[in-house]
């Protein structure tokens, strides 16, 4: 019962590391976008284990991990309208491309 | 009578100061003009000068005026204000008027030369230098307008920069009298440290001697020091180096400049200091024996010179030595006596052969000859100051070298023989001058004709050739006015018929020398040259001084700035360009950074998280801190 925190946690950083990974290596902005849901559903893994298992359980940690995924729907549809209309703009969907931020 | 005239005194310099002013803003508008300026500005000087002499002479006490505090260090103020007594009265009437002269003849020689404004511009600041220097009331001030005259001199020099050897002359006479002044400055600072009150006036440290608050041995250091500036700037011996190169200037700079004043500024610093001197018998020793070296010297070199211009450079040299020694013996009065006559009759020369130059275009005796008959009025009047210079009886150098000649033969006979044989050389070689330049046929052909100058530049001649006959009258064996009026005690000057008889004989043998080498040409100059051999080698390259120094001093230091120039190059110019370099690597890797690629940027930020964590994590580690 004491033990099974660090497993959640484990699972979590890995989780977080592929969606990391994904983010930062990954080419086309749609896999980039689904790595960034990845990360962040580590981060509630993390809360909704720490709410359960950690030092000072409470139901704030659940909560807070609800508001997320629903923030983290909003985001994702935002992002990919934002895509969609960069599709359209410039006809690829190439993260290597999108370096408007060079100019 | 009232000092009116001399509470005005400021105006002399400030004339040409405003005249400098006038040419430096709108002298280029005024080109054809500026010789109108620089002649007006010196003769409101001059009519000036002239005022505050002749007031000067109802007697009186000086009159200083020293009220502006120009610095103060700590509680000490260092004043700047003007003294008028009757040594730099005398003075003033000299420098405005030789430089009045000058301004004139200029106005004829200079015609035509493209920087003709400048010219003027720089004489005029030259003369609001060497007045300013005059009046100066205190020693600090006095080393201000010391170096202005420097610097005056240095860009006159200069003046036909194109010429390569004006520019190397130049720099020479601004190097060479640098190094007198260090001397100069050095006793500044320890008259400023010894003397009461801090207070560098000339007033003051006059009492400060005359109640021995200063060491013996302090005053004998300073007294040197002080006359090491004089060697720079009076061209003695060993630093006169600069003085024969200092004639790539314009010709009339010569005459102002190098002969009639700044090189006497030195003979005026020791007469004004004269009062530390006269405490240290040390000190006027080496005065005397440096300037009788000097004359004998410089006057031996003056024999075999082939240029117009540097046998009248070696002149001035020999006859500035006169003087120091005149000032060695503790003959003041003479000393001044003998800048005056000089300052007359050595611009009289040095314009003369201007206006020789000025006519054939060139300067070596060796192509001259002949022109008395074309240029009578510089004929004469160069012939009246050879003789003059020569020292023959009754012309002013006549009177000036006898008393001379009789204040060295009371201290010491060897000053006396020394001053007689010199003597005898200047009349030889300005003989020998005078007979190669305007007598016989000339010697290569002239481009055109020539012809006497006009007048713009005779007339200043002729007046100066007056001066040289009569300002010798007064101060004579027999009338020691000028003597009475500068010591303020009459003075007995006895006439000593010995000694007149001595220099002009040597004078006379000199001359008949001359006449008879280079006039009469009964003695063949080139076998008698050839019999010399090598002493007349040793001459003709003035005792190898310049060879000497060039090895022995120029090419250390030059190999010395060499090295430093390398270390320079490699040392710190490598640690500069390193920290460059880092900069500019930094700066690469940057710019490969920026690159626009989100992705990239989010890696680089997650690697600089994790070094955050690792550092932290280490800290932790290593219990640091």
């Amino acid at each position: 019962m004491d033990n099974i925190l660090p497993s959640y946690l484990i699972l979590g950083a890995i989780l977080f590391c592929i969606g990391l990974y994904g983010a930062l290596s990954k080419k086309n902005a749609i896999i980039v976008l689904l790595s960034i849901e990845l990360m962040l559903n580590a981060s509630n893994l993390n809360f909704v284990a720490f709410a359960k298992y950690g030092p000072a359980p409470a139901l704030s940690g659940q909560i807070f991990s609800l508001f997320t995924i629903t923030v983290a729907a909003a985001e994702a549809a935002v992002g990919v309208a934002i895509l969609l209309a960069l599709f359209r703009n410039r006809g690829t969907s190439d993260v290597v491309e999108m370096d408007h931020l060079k100019h | 009578m009232e000092a009116t005239y001399a509470q005005l005194a400021w105006i002399v310099p400030l004339a040409p100061l405003i005249a400098f002013l006038v040419l430096l803003a709108i002298g280029r508008q005024v080109n054809r003009h500026s010789a109108a300026v620089g002649v007006a500005a010196t003769l409101v000087s001059f009519i000036f000068a002239v005022l505050v002499f002749v007031e000067r002479l109802g007697a009186g006490t000086a009159y200083a005026w020293q009220d502006w505090d120009w610095l103060t260090f700590g509680g000490t103020p260092i004043g700047f204000g003007y003294e008028v007594n009757n040594l730099n009265a005398l003075m003033l009437v000299i420098v405005s008027g030789v430089s009045l002269l000058v301004n004139l003849y200029s106005a004829g020689y200079m015609k035509g030369d493209p920087r003709y404004h400048v010219f003027f511009g720089y004489v005029a600041l030259f003369t609001f230098s060497m007045l300013g220097l005059v009046l100066s009331s205190n020693l600090l001030e006095l080393y201000v307008f010391w170096e202005l005259v420097g610097v005056c001199s240095f860009l006159l020099i200069g003046f036909w920069y194109h010429k390569p050897e004006a520019k190397a002359a130049a720099k020479k006479a601004f190097i060479v009298t640098r190094i007198g002044d260090a001397g100069l400055l050095i006793a500044i600072l320890i008259l400023f440290w010894q003397a009461p009150y801090h207070d560098l006036s000339f007033t003051n440290l006059a009492n400060a001697v005359a109640e021995g608050m200063i060491a013996p041995g302090i005053l004998t250091l300073t007294a040197i020091l002080i006359f090491v500036g004089a060697v720079g700037k009076s061209g003695q011996f060993p630093l006169h180096v600069w003085l024969p190169d200092a004639m790539e200037g314009p010709t009339p700079i010569s005459a102002l400049i190098h002969a009639a004043t700044m090189v006497a500024a030195g003979v005026y610093l020791v007469a004004r200091t004269f009062f530390i001197f006269e405490e240290s018998a040390a000190a006027l020793t080496v005065v005397a024996v440096v300037g009788a070296f000097t004359a004998l010297f410089a006057a031996t070199v003056g024999v075999a010179q082939t240029d117009i211009k540097r046998v009248l450079a070696y002149s001035t040299v020999s006859q500035l030595g006169y003087m120091m020694m005149a000032l060695g013996v503790g003959a003041q009065v003479a000393a001044v006596f003998h800048l005056t006559t000089h300052a007359f009759f050595k611009a009289l020369l040095f314009l003369a052969a201007g206006s020789v130059i000025h006519a054939v275009g060139k300067q070596d005796v060796g192509e001259l000859g002949g022109l008395g008959r074309k240029m009578k009025v510089t004929a004469w009047t160069f012939g009246i100051g050879a003789l003059a210079l020569a020292g023959l009886f009754p012309l002013s150098g006549f009177w000036s070298k006898d008393a001379i000649l009789t204040a060295a033969l009371h201290k010491h006979a060897g000053y006396f023989m020394v001053g007689l044989v010199a003597a005898f050389f200047t009349a030889f070689y300005m003989a020998r001058l005078f007979f190669l330049v305007f007598a016989g046929k000339p010697r290569s052909a002239y481009g055109h004709e020539p012809h006497e100058s006009p007048a713009v530049m005779t007339v200043p001649l002729v007046i100066l050739a007056a001066l040289a006959v009569v300002s010798g009258f007064i101060y004579t064996p027999f009338n020691s006015w000028l003597g009475d009026w500068l010591t303020g005690a009459p003075a007995a000057e006895h006439a000593n018929w010995t000694v007149i008889l001595l220099s002009n004989l040597a004078a006379l043998l000199g001359i008949g020398l001359g006449w008879l080498m280079y006039g009469k040409r009964s003695l063949d100059a080139e076998a008698v040259a050839a019999r010399m051999g090598w002493l007349h080698k040793l001459v003709k390259n003035k005792y190898y001084i310049d060879e000497l120094y060039r090895a022995v001093i120029v090419k250390p230091v030059k190999a010395l700035g060499d090295l430093l120039h390398l270390a320079d190059r490699f040392v710190v110019d490598g640690v500069v360009k390193l920290v460059a370099g880092g900069a500019l690597f930094i700066g690469r890797v940057g710019t490969r950074m920026q690159n626009g690629q989100l992705q990239g940027y989010g890696l680089v930020s997650l690697l600089g998280l994790v070094l955050l964590m690792a550092l932290l994590a280490g800290r932790r580690f290593f219990h640091v801190g």
